[in-house]
């Protein structure tokens, strides 16, 4: 594999249109996670104007619903969940100020048209590997909803968190470039 | 005549739920590993590699394998001479669940109702419970939690006759391909064909509970499983991100139908295809 690329959060337009497709990463400072359920708040409180709980300008959203902290963890278990569900609100979510998403699997065009518009990456942790990606994740604070237990929108601090970059803000779409050499069919 | 106090049923279920979350069965270890070597895709073998030094991290330290500790699955065989003391059946499962997940630090991820509220029940309760009648004396557990990154994936056609063999295999082609890189491949593909379309669903399910390295007693089946291994590995989707490790096993499980049917069901599973089993 190539050299990882060190990224540290604020995650400004500016770095994000460096990366590429295939690009690997470790990201350290602070990342938001929130998925189905957080989003759906959010995008309800947006269309009656309200602000949101965080300002997600520059920031980085993981995808992601843990398991409990074990005593004396910061976090349980905490790999992505499928980034596709959360495609109905990204848009307006990228219009927030969103520069990079982490989670897996792919993504509809109307997402990579907004990535493009505003400049975002989409990357992808390894799907399953939760146990090994809490070894990156020292501090779970949960800023918002915590009704919704495992969905509650919270702020991680992360130290090299291991992602690989699969659609970057051109468009370009590492599923579809990584899949090709090994189709036989 | 042998009475089992449900008091048993609870702990055993319990201890259940929390093993499957934490130990990757160890064949399907064995099948991550044998696809790390045959892996083509640099991209692949480093994909595969975080996942078999997570696999190893979650048995060394009790921790859950995978943060979707899933909707449980129970598969339960009765035999015929147990006289179960103390309560439901049922209540008694789903109260070892309840104590697994809370007392393992698992996900609770069931909501009670689908549609309109969608409110977490905070246990992870109620299971999907699937009980069957056996000979003799002793109660078999078999606790699958089931991953939806995977479930969401999965699929059924309702083929007819004349669509034979070749139908089949279109039918779990469109499958896989349309879940694509989604459900956290490399997968445990479950088949179920014949019965009605609940029947066949269920034996997809059922599907998964096989080895790794186990093939069908019926040498058609066998073949048919060991082609649609290769097709499906020949796709390109790799694990996660291209490349030639896809799918780990496939398993058929097959039963009669209707002479104007051929369900097909498949049941995908990611990696984390987990399962653990007691008799009591």
């Amino acid at each position: 594999m190539a050299e990882k690329i060190r990224i540290t959060t604020p995650f400004t337009e500016e770095q994000s249109r460096k990366l590429k497709a295939g690009d690997s990463v470790l990201i350290t400072g602070v990342i938001y996670s929130a998925r189905d359920a957080a989003h759906k708040v959010m995008t309800e409180a947006l269309d009656r104007g309200e602000k949101l709980p965080i300002d997600w300008h520059d920031q980085i959203v993981y995808y992601l619903g843990p398991t409990p902290a074990k005593p004396g963890d910061p976090i349980g278990s905490a790999g992505p969940t499928t980034s596709g569900r959360m495609d109905k609100y990204t848009p307006q979510m990228l219009d927030q100020g969103i520069k990079g998403m982490i989670g897996k699997g792919s993504r509809k065009p109307e997402v990579v048209e907004s990535m493009k518009k505003n400049g975002v990456t989409y990357f992808a942790a390894v799907g399953g590997a939760a146990a090994l990606i809490a070894k990156s994740i020292k501090k779970y604070e949960v800023i918002a909803y915590s009704e919704l237990g495992p969905e509650a929108l919270a702020a991680l601090t992360v130290e090299d968190f291991p992602a690989i970059v699969v659609i970057d803000s051109e468009g370009n779409n590492f599923y579809e470039i990584g899949q090709k050499p090994y189709r036989k069919e | 005549m042998r009475t089992i106090k449900t008091e048993e049923i609870t702990e055993v279920v319990s201890q259940l739920c929390k093993e499957a979350a934490y130990y990757l069965p160890e064949d399907v270890y064995e099948a991550l590993k044998k696809g790390r070597e045959t892996e083509e895709s640099p991209v692949g073998r480093d994909v595969l590699d975080q996942i078999i030094k997570n696999a190893e991290i979650a048995k060394a330290e009790d921790r859950p394998y995978c943060q979707d500790t899933g909707l449980t699955i129970v598969f339960v065989e009765v035999g015929q001479d147990v006289h179960i003391e103390g309560g439901l059946l049922e209540d008694a499962i789903n109260a070892g669940v309840a104590k697994g997940y809370v007392e393992g630090y698992l996900r609770k991820s069931v909501v009670a109702e689908p549609l309109f509220n969608r409110v977490n029940t905070q246990n992870n309760t109620p299971a999907v419970i699937y009980t069957s009648l056996v000979e003799g004396d002793k109660i078999h557990i078999t606790v699958a939690p089931k991953g939806f990154g995977s479930e969401n994936k999965s699929g059924l056609e309702m083929l007819v006759p004349a669509d034979g063999v070749e139908g089949v295999k279109a039918a779990v082609m469109r499958i896989i391909k349309h879940a694509d890189c989604n459900p956290c491949p490399p997968t445990v593909i479950g088949i179920g064909i014949g019965g009605t379309m609940d029947k066949a669903a269920y034996m997809s399910k059922k599907a998964l509970l096989h080895r790794c390295d186990e093939h069908n007693p019926d040498p058609q089946y066998a073949k048919l499983e060991q082609e649609l291994f290769e097709m499906i590995n020949k796709t390109g989707i790799g694990p996660q991100l291209g490349g030639t490790t896809t799918t780990l096993a496939v398993h058929v499980e097959w039963g009669a139908t209707h002479i104007a049917g051929l369900p097909v069901a498949v049941t995908i599973c990611c990696h984390a295809c987990r399962h653990a089993s007691r008799t009591i």
